[in-house]
């Protein structure tokens, strides 16, 4: 599919579902939209997961696949690369760390040029910079909810608020956080808008999930600081769904935009295990980076070889010894 | 294969971290706080006030401190003096810190930072004493 329709239909997707919360609430269904839909989407999310999950854990992986970048362990005197050709256990973890914690692959061949009429390849270090951004972000936003879902703020979201908020502008506090994810999120957007091989390569399902966050983000950017809710009577309904005893009563005092903001949220949770968001799991379980690059020093057997029926030279030799002496053909032993 | 272990492990990490909000309010249930709200009317509707009040109070802090302005003029017209010890939380409104702003600031974790300068009428040493 071709850019304008795909950033099209993802675009329409994302405004009719946050037309349907919104309207959805304005019109009267907010215990809908407010209490059945993300029971129902977290459902979904937790059950879809672990499907996936349990896939892909079933699916075999008999030989040692990493894509290595690096000298592997040879001789002593050769020198190697423990992160790039990971040899022992230990080495592992620490590639995985460097990947799920600062997204190490993405600094690495991430911009194709022509140089010369040759394609070469460097670090797009705003991409990086950007998923950095964008991700670390989205962490801390997910924790900072975690006030509106537990009766009593636990100390560390306190904490992270604190640090969120140091630079105490403006009332309510504004948070770093807040614009960094949408910062993050418009220039991987823009990104694949702007960049031709990109765009190529873009589909629907691609455009979506930005396009979904950024309206989650923008949505939720809108409650805290332009055009604000009751957070009491919203903290109500949501301390009420974590304890499962849905506080319906408070729903009408809440603005129709939060049911907006909560629509998408429950898309998001729903759509996330058939998607592409799935590199939240699928980053611990890439074959090509969590194993070890040992095949040299470990014989690794394909657990499920059939047993092959042996029948050795010296087997044949004893079975037929004496018509071969008859023909005069050369046997081993006499 | 061999690493069914460690993944189904990973996967009940995950959905006890997810499942956080749920289990991890079951032994601390605090209430919904139940503001009494004093007769009459405040200078704005109570649903302005419960969304915006913030933004109120930062605007009347620059007018007042940095413009000079003393008067404030709600929609309805009606003037009002720019003060929050003296206009907000003058005797018969909203006078205690405690049982007023205190209890949806506790609730909703939000820690104003009014109270680094001003002192709530409720909290003043009473008079007559030292």
């Amino acid at each position: 599919m071709s850019f304008m329709p795909s950033f099209l239909i993802s675009l329409a997707a994302v405004a009719v579902l946050f037309g349907i919360g919104y309207g959805g609430a304005a019109a009267g269904a907010g215990a809908v939209i407010g209490i059945y839909v993300p029971y129902a989407a977290l459902l979904v999310f937790l059950g879809g997961l672990v499907w996936k999950v349990a896939d892909w854990a079933n699916s075999p992986v008999p030989f040692r696949i990493p894509t290595t970048s690096g000298q592997q362990k040879s001789l002593d005197w050769i020198r190697r690369d423990p992160i790039d050709s990971p040899f022992t256990k230990g080495e592992v973890v620490l590639r995985m760390a460097l990947e799920v914690l600062f997204f190490r692959s993405l600094l690495k061949n991430t911009k194709t040029q022509l140089h010369h009429g040759k394609p070469a390849y460097a670090t797009d270090l705003w991409l990086w910079l950007a998923a950095i951004i964008f991700h670390y972000s989205m962490l801390v936003v997910l924790l900072r909810h975690l006030r509106l879902f537990l009766a009593e703020t636990p100390f560390f979201v306190t904490a992270i608020e604190r640090a969120d908020g140091f630079m105490q502008v403006g009332v309510p506090v504004f948070y770093a956080t807040s614009i960094g994810i949408l910062l993050g999120l418009l220039w991987l957007l823009s990104r694949r808008i702007l960049n031709p091989l990109v765009r190529y390569i873009s589909l629907p399902n691609d455009y979506f999930p930005l396009l979904l966050l950024l309206g989650i983000a923008g949505s939720g950017f809108c409650l805290r600081y332009i055009d604000k809710t009751d957070i009491v009577a919203v903290k109500e309904l949501t301390v009420g769904l974590a304890s499962f005893s849905p506080a319906a009563d408070a729903i009408a005092n809440i603005n129709p935009l939060f049911f907006g903001h909560l629509f998408l949220v429950a898309i998001l949770f729903a759509y996330f295990p058939f998607s592409k968001l799935m590199h939240l799991a699928g980053v611990f379980l890439s074959p090509t980076r969590n194993l070890a690059n040992n095949s040299r020093a470990e014989r690794h057997i394909n657990p499920w070889n059939p047993k092959v029926k042996m029948h050795t030279y010296d087997e044949y030799e004893d079975d037929f010894r004496d018509l071969m002496k008859e023909v005069g053909l050369p046997v081993e032993k006499e | 294969m061999s690493d069914k272990g460690k993944i189904f492990l990973g996967l009940i990490v995950f959905i006890v971290a997810v499942t956080y909000p749920m289990w991890g309010g079951v032994f601390a249930k605090t209430p919904a706080p139940d503001v009494q709200l004093p007769d009459g009317k405040c200078i704005e509707s109570r649903d302005y006030m419960v969304a915006n009040h913030m933004n109120m109070l930062d605007e009347w802090r620059d007018k007042f401190v940095r413009e000079g302005e003393e008067i404030y003029i709600a929609s309805d017209g009606t003037e009002h003096a720019i003060s929050l010890t003296k206009t907000c939380m003058k005797s018969g409104c909203h006078d205690n810190k405690t049982e007023f702003c205190d209890k949806c600031h506790t609730y909703a974790d939000v820690d104003p930072y009014c109270w680094d300068c001003h002192v709530a009428p409720d909290q003043v040493a009473p008079k007559g004493g030292n």
